[in-house]
């Protein structure tokens, strides 16, 4: 008998077909259509949108039906997407000051200039599943809540003053702001990752990297694997913001669109060293769409790795290591690297099977040997 | 939405970017030259350094082989020949002989190749010192200061251990009498194919954005004790198909009882001498 | 301590107006002393008194901020302070050697025996098993390991036998120096004695230069020809071993003597 070895072509042809098939499920339920996804799955598309790091709810919608809901394959989708756009310039730095404010909090004040605003979150929700959510008729939720719905075309900014820019007032945190814009940011997706990285890179790398090591890793720190002490949310902002640019051939800044971003402030104590005084430091998470697990994550991470970039002392936990944290979050890189074990390795382990047949049988002739004499 | 891909799926800026670190890399025998690497509609581990490399590289003349694992015909090389097919719409083959670039992973052909000839190699993990040091940071500088004692003590391990060298794929060699070099998980029955080969060999990796390369002649030499030296894997029996005895053989499971067939991993090569050319 | 060391010699190592300051704190303060070849020099101190971070300074593991190491090096002297860093790494795996006082910092615990005696030699460009591991199976003797152990792994061995390993590991490609930090703290005094014992025997053999750094002077006095006394980053006294040790003239000193049972 002979194997066959060939017939990968047809193989292939049939797995994809088959594919789209599961994707279509029953032909007696109707197709799920891209806007549906978009606008009734907005969380999902954020996430795809965060991680794909490509701000189009379009995409990331069309990404996430296509791949079954499979979040990780459509951010897969959406990056590779993304690689083939054309750059055409870089807008002017957001001012997160300027945002169109749908959720606001803050942890460590009672009240703050502007108020907290609780907004849209399932934190007092109870997670009752509800199974009647299909016969439900849905009441018609315009006249009683007012909303800022992506697609309203024009922002009136707010102006609320941070929280953190409050404790700077009073002395007790750094004044360089992590938002002073720099000349030339570097970028991540166009040169490899270098280490020690710059913040900004840090930054970068962790806005894009996976919400569930993002989390897991952040969660180490407060498990006392790499934070001895209480954080404090100095503030959560969840909102709208124009993206500005100025085409070189107009000369003048324009507003491109509108994004929906997640930003937190997370505060340390400091108690005071030879160059600095006491105080407090900050961490920073950014996300785009609406993501407070994930920017929340990104902000004790970014302290934890300010932290451990600072002072040449070793590292002691995992979430305090640069090289282990930015290395390891992306999952676009972890995922294919895990699963490429799925591939043929035939030639590998056939040289394995070489080497541990030869050592068995000089084994089993040592024990022989051995035996021999008591026989 | 539709939307059109380029030639060969990477825009240009691209492409310029991957040849000049690969003109970086012939320049550095066997130096590992990061790289802006770019996401590819494949995952990461399935090939996306090397499809990155040809991408760059391939142009309308070119006629392009893709194996996985010595074959033609595996589903991922099938998948990557296809991407190309699609996205470049160039000449593809089955044969080494004809093929101007070679996308490969796991294995160098059987039939010797030829000077003008490209090698293109998807690299997992570029770095020869990982699992001794996993620190890029100091395998950068352990590289620059050419300490390479612990790399010989994990050799000098196996010998103590198994009385010879363990090490069975991703056999470690040196190039030009610097650089120590993964050259991929290709089986160490490979290895002296890239001394002085008249073709060019890429390794391109992905994940790892690194690139590296062994000009043509220049010296590899895996790394071995003066009194240990570097041997080869053999098998006790020919090729079931072609007979022959001089290729690398991958062992099949016929039936439930572990009957056990040996043919050649390169699927072309073995096609060729069956169909009567030797 | 017998035996002389040989001062016609050039110094082998000239440590000139060393200071090491971390932010205001004074980890060492302008530290000046010589080392000649087959001289046993010891740093002495209550902990936290700078010794560590001298050595360390010495080592090139640390950056000073002012003053210079010289070494004589196979070059001629150089400044180990103004050196980049390819040259530290190349003088710290060929020249001098470095104990520490954890000898999982200095040994690779997962490596045989004879690996970790054998990486030094490798490094270096030896590329014969059989002479690697015939030089492993005589520095074991020589540190008196039982050689029969060369394929055991060094979290097999006693605490003892750890520091042992690791002083062979260095010595195996005789380097000019051999930096020595707290080498017998943590040990019981039966096995301290022993290492000393092993330590003595090799620095008469081999006529090997050394800084040791220790807070026993008991050590101190077992090991060393020269000894000097750091308090507060500085040296406060220094002296033939003997010297300082039975006529101490500083209050600090006194101290520090009285405190220690006499042999």
């Amino acid at each position: 008998m002979y194997v066959a070895v060939k017939g990968g072509e047809k193989a292939v042809k049939q797995s994809r077909r088959l594919v789209a098939k599961m994707r279509r499920g029953p032909e007696t339920v109707p197709p799920i259509r891209t806007n549906q996804i978009e606008h009734q799955m907005g969380l999902g598309v954020d996430r795809v949108m965060a991680e794909g790091s490509l701000y189009d709810n379009k995409a990331a919608a069309t990404a996430l039906k296509q791949a079954q809901g499979d979040t990780m394959e459509a951010i897969f989708l959406v990056r590779a997407f993304r690689t083939t756009l054309k750059r055409f310039g870089t807008s002017a730095p957001i001012d997160t000051q300027d945002m169109q404010i749908i959720r606001r909090i803050s942890g460590i004040y009672k009240d703050i200039p502007g108020g907290q605003v609780l907004g849209p979150t399932y934190d007092y929700t109870h997670r009752l599943i509800d199974f009647d959510s299909d016969e439900k008729k849905e009441t018609p939720l315009k006249n009683q809540v007012p909303t800022v719905d992506s697609t309203e075309q024009d922002i009136s900014p707010q102006q609320m003053t941070r929280v953190i820019d409050i404790l700077r007032q009073q002395g007790l945190m750094d004044t360089a702001s992590p938002t002073t814009p720099h000349k030339n940011v570097e970028d991540l997706t166009r040169e490899p990752l270098k280490l020690p990285a710059s913040r900004s890179i840090r930054l970068q790398n962790l806005a894009r990297g996976d919400e569930g090591f993002l989390l897991g890793s952040a969660y180490s720190l407060q498990r006392g694997f790499g934070l001895d002490r209480h954080p404090f949310l100095g503030e959560l902002r969840v909102g709208y913001i124009a993206v500005k640019y100025t085409p070189p051939e107009l000369g003048f800044e324009i507003i491109i669109g509108k994004i929906k971003l997640t930003e937190c402030f997370m505060i340390n104590r400091f108690d005071g060293s030879e160059n600095k005084p006491p105080g407090f430091e900050n961490g920073y998470g950014l996300v785009f769409g609406q993501s407070e697990r994930k920017a929340m994550s990104m902000a004790l991470l970014d302290k934890s790795l300010q932290n451990s970039s600072n002072s040449d002392s070793k590292t002691k936990y995992p979430a305090q290591d640069q090289e282990f944290i930015l290395s390891h979050s992306d999952n676009v890189e972890s995922s294919g690297f895990v699963q490429h074990l799925k591939l043929p390795h035939y030639v590998d382990f056939q040289s394995e099977l070489v080497f541990i047949r030869n050592l068995k049988k000089e084994h089993d002739k040592k024990k022989e040997t051995c035996l021999e004499p008591s026989i | 939405m539709s939307h059109q891909y380029n030639f060969a799926y990477l825009d240009e800026q691209s492409k310029k970017m991957i040849r000049r670190t690969m003109l970086k890399a012939i320049a550095i025998p066997g130096f590992q030259v990061p790289f802006g690497g770019r996401e590819m509609p494949l995952p990461y581990g399935w090939g996306t350094g090397g499809i990155q490399l040809t991408a760059a590289i391939l142009g309308k003349e070119d006629t392009l082989k893709v194996i996985d694992q010595g074959s033609d015909d595996t589903v991922n090389a099938i998948s990557i020949k296809k991407f190309f097919k699609t996205t470049a719409d160039i000449e593809v083959t089955e044969s080494t002989e004809n093929a101007t670039i070679i996308q490969t992973r796991h294995r160098i052909p059987e039939t010797p190749l030829k000077k003008g000839q490209i090698m293109v190699f998807q690299v997992p993990i570029p770095e020869p010192l990982q699992f001794i040091e996993p620190r890029r940071r100091e395998t950068a500088k352990m590289h620059a200061y050419q300490e390479y004692g612990a790399m010989y003590v994990k050799l000098y391990e196996d010998i103590a251990t198994y009385g010879r060298i363990a090490t069975a794929f991703d056999y470690p060699v040196q190039v030009n009498q610097r650089y120590i070099m993964s050259p991929s998980p290709i089986p160490k029955y490979d290895n002296p194919k890239l001394n002085q080969s008249p073709a060019i060999h890429f390794f391109g990796a992905g994940r790892e954005k690194r690139i590296y390369a062994v000009p043509p002649f220049t010296d590899v030499k895996s790394l071995d004790f003066e009194d240990y030296s570097f041997e080869l894997e053999s098998w006790n029996e020919p090729c079931s198909i072609c007979g022959s005895t001089t290729s690398f053989l991958d062992e099949i499971i016929t039936d439930d009882e572990g009957t056990r067939l040996f043919i050649c991993s390169d699927t072309e090569y073995c096609q060729k001498r069956s169909q009567g050319g030797e | 301590m017998t035996g002389m060391p040989d001062k016609t010699n050039l110094p082998l190592l000239k440590v000139q107006n060393l200071s090491k300051f971390f932010g205001k704190h004074i980890g060492c303060h302008d530290i000046n002393f010589e080392l000649s070849p087959g001289e046993v020099i010891g740093i002495v101190g209550e902990s936290g008194s700078g010794k560590s971070t001298l050595l360390n300074c010495i080592a090139g593991k640390t950056n000073p901020t002012n003053g210079a190491v010289y070494f004589n090096s196979s070059d001629g002297y150089i400044d180990l302070c103004m050196s980049d860093e390819a040259l530290l790494r190349k003088i710290a795996r060929t020249q001098t050697g470095f104990v520490t006082q954890n000898s999982r910092d200095g040994l690779r615990m997962g490596i045989s025996a004879g690996g970790n005696i054998g990486e030094r030699l490798m490094a270096n460009g030896m590329r014969n098993y059989g002479q690697i591991r015939k030089i492993a199976l005589e520095w074991l003797e020589t540190v008196e390991i039982d050689p029969a152990r060369i394929d055991d792994l060094p979290e097999t061995f006693s605490g003892g036998m750890q520091q042992r390993l690791q002083i062979a590991a260095n010595l195996v490609t005789e380097p000019k120096i051999m930096l020595m930090d707290e080498p017998t703290s943590g040990l019981d005094v039966s096995v301290q004695a022993r290492l000393i014992d092993v330590l003595r025997k090799l620095v008469s053999r081999l006529n090997l230069s050394m800084v040791l750094v220790t807070h026993d002077l008991a050590v101190a006095r077992l090991m060393c020809h020269r000894l000097y006394v750091m308090k507060n980053g500085k040296i406060i006294e220094s002296g033939l071993s003997d010297q300082i040790l039975d006529d101490p003239r500083k209050p600090y000193t006194q101290l520090l003597v009285s405190s220690v049972l006499k042999p």
